[in-house]
C-alpha cells in the first residue's frame, strides 16, 4: 500500500526557509545555494519511492545534513583563502555572530549536526538522533559537547 | 538558556535567497526531466484558472472556484507526486488559451494527456474534442458516437467531469432540441463561450 504524498511543490514552499537556514548555518552563505540545490534535487529523485510522509521536514533536513557533510569534505580538499582577522576594536553584532558561525563550522560533523538541528532547526533530540543515526542519548550528548566547545571559542 | 543557545536560535532565515534558490531547483528539475506534472495559473475572463501538463500533454484545466489544493492532491494521487509550479512548461497552453479568449484562435494545437479519463468517458470526450469551433453537438449524438445510443445521461456525466474543459470543448454539447443543458463551469460561462464562438445567437436560450 503506497502512501499519499503531497505535491512536491508544497515541500518546497513549506520547508525551503528551514532548509536554507540550516544550510547557511552549517556550510555558510557561499555554499548554501549549492547544497540547497543538491538537497532538493536528491529529494525530488527519491520522492515517489518515499514510504512515509509523516515527517517530510525531518526527511529534508536529513538529506540537507548529508549534503552539507559532502560539501564540507570536498571543500576541505580545495585550497582556501585565509580569512581576514577581525580588528581588535569592538566588533559589530554581525561580526560577533559571524565568529560564532565560523566556530560552529569547525565542530566535528556529529556535534555540528546535533547543535544545529536542535537549536537552529528546533528538532527534538529524538528526531535529531534519527537524522544522525545514533541514540537519543548520543544526540543529546553531542549537542551538549558541541555547545561546550563553542563556549570555549566564542564570547558574545 | 545560555547566550550561545540564544545566538544560535536568533539566526534569521534569508527568505529571499531561499525563494530564489527554490526557483533554481524548479529550473534544474525541469532540465533533468524530473517534473512529472507541471502547473501554472492562467488569467482568463473567468478569473485565475489552473493548467497542468505532463510529458504527454495537457492533463487538467480547472475553473477558478476549484480549490488549487484539492486539484494538486488529486494529481499527486492519480499521476505522480513530482508536481512543481513551472510556468515555462505551461507556456504553450497558456498562450493558446489567451488567444482563444481574444478570439484569435479557433483550434487548440496542444497535445492532450487522457490519463485521467477512462472507458466510456474517454470515448465520449474523444468525440467531444472533434466538435469544431462554432459548432454544437448533443448529448444523444455523443452517446451514439461513443457506442451506447441509450446512454445520453452517462454522456452528460462524462462531460460534467471533463478534466480538460475549454480545450476539450464540452461547452459545445447541448440537449437535443437546443436547450443549454449543464456545464461544470456554470451556465453563464457556457453561454459566454458559445457566444464567443458565434455558435449562439440571441434567439437561443
Amino acid at each position: 500500500m503506497s502512501v499519499d504524498l503531497p505535491p512536491f511543490q508544497w515541500l518546497l514552499d513549506q520547508h525551503r526557509d528551514d532548509v536554507y537556514r540550516f544550510l547557511v548555518a552549517t556550510v555558510g552563505v557561499q555554499e548554501a545555494d549549492d547544497c540547497f540545490q543538491e538537497t532538493f534535487m536528491a529529494a525530488l529523485r527519491a520522492y515517489p519511492r518515499l514510504g512515509d510522509a509523516s515527517n517530510l521536514r525531518s526527511w529534508l533536513l536529513t538529506i540537507a545534513h548529508r549534503k552539507a557533510i559532502d560539501s564540507a569534505r570536498s571543500r576541505a580538499r580545495q585550497p582556501m583563502a585565509v580569512a581576514d582577522v577581525p580588528d581588535a576594536a569592538a566588533p559589530a553584532a554581525s561580526e560577533v555572530d559571524e565568529r560564532l558561525w565560523q566556530a560552529v563550522r569547525t565542530l566535528p560533523d556529529k556535534q555540528r549536526g546535533a547543535v544545529l538541528l536542535h537549536y537552529v532547526s528546533d528538532l527534538a533530540h529524538a528526531q535529531v538522533a534519527r537524522i544522525l543515526e545514533c541514540s537519543e542519548e548520543a544526540a543529546r550528548r553531542s549537542a551538549h559537547e558541541g555547545i561546550k566547545k563553542l563556549r570555549q571559542e566564542w564570547q558574545p | 538558556m545560555t547566550d550561545i543557545e540564544t545566538a544560535l536560535r536568533r539566526q534569521v532565515p534569508d527568505e529571499e535567497a531561499a525563494a530564489r534558490a527554490a526557483e533554481v531547483v524548479i529550473r534544474r528539475a525541469a532540465e533533468a526531466g524530473l517534473i512529472d506534472v507541471a502547473y501554472a495559473a492562467v488569467d482568463t475572463p473567468f478569473g485565475r484558472m489552473l493548467v497542468a501538463v505532463t510529458d504527454r500533454g495537457l492533463v487538467r484545466v480547472t475553473f477558478p472556484e476549484t480549490p488549487e489544493e484539492a486539484v494538486l492532491v488529486g494529481l499527486a494521487r492519480h499521476l505522480s507526486p513530482r508536481i512543481l509550479r513551472d510556468a515555462r512548461r505551461t507556456d504553450a497552453v497558456r498562450r493558446e488559451l489567451d488567444e482563444y479568449f481574444e478570439g484569435k484562435r479557433r483550434r487548440f494545437s496542444v497535445a492532450v494527456d487522457w490519463s485521467l479519463v477512462h472507458g466510456f468517458h474517454r470515448r465520449v470526450l474523444d468525440h467531444t474534442v472533434r466538435i469544431p469551433f462554432g459548432q454544437v453537438s448533443t448529448y444523444r449524438d455523443l452517446a451514439v458516437q461513443a457506442g451506447s445510443p441509450l446512454a445520453s445521461r452517462a454522456a452528460g456525466n462524462a462531460l460534467a467531469t471533463n478534466p480538460i474543459p475549454l480545450v476539450v470543448p464540452c461547452h459545445r454539447v447541448l440537449r437535443t432540441g437546443g436547450a443549454l443543458g449543464g456545464y461544470g463551469g456554470g451556465l453563464d460561462r457556457k453561454r459566454f463561450l458559445l457566444q464567443l464562438e458565434g455558435a449562439m445567437t440571441a434567439t437561443l436560450p
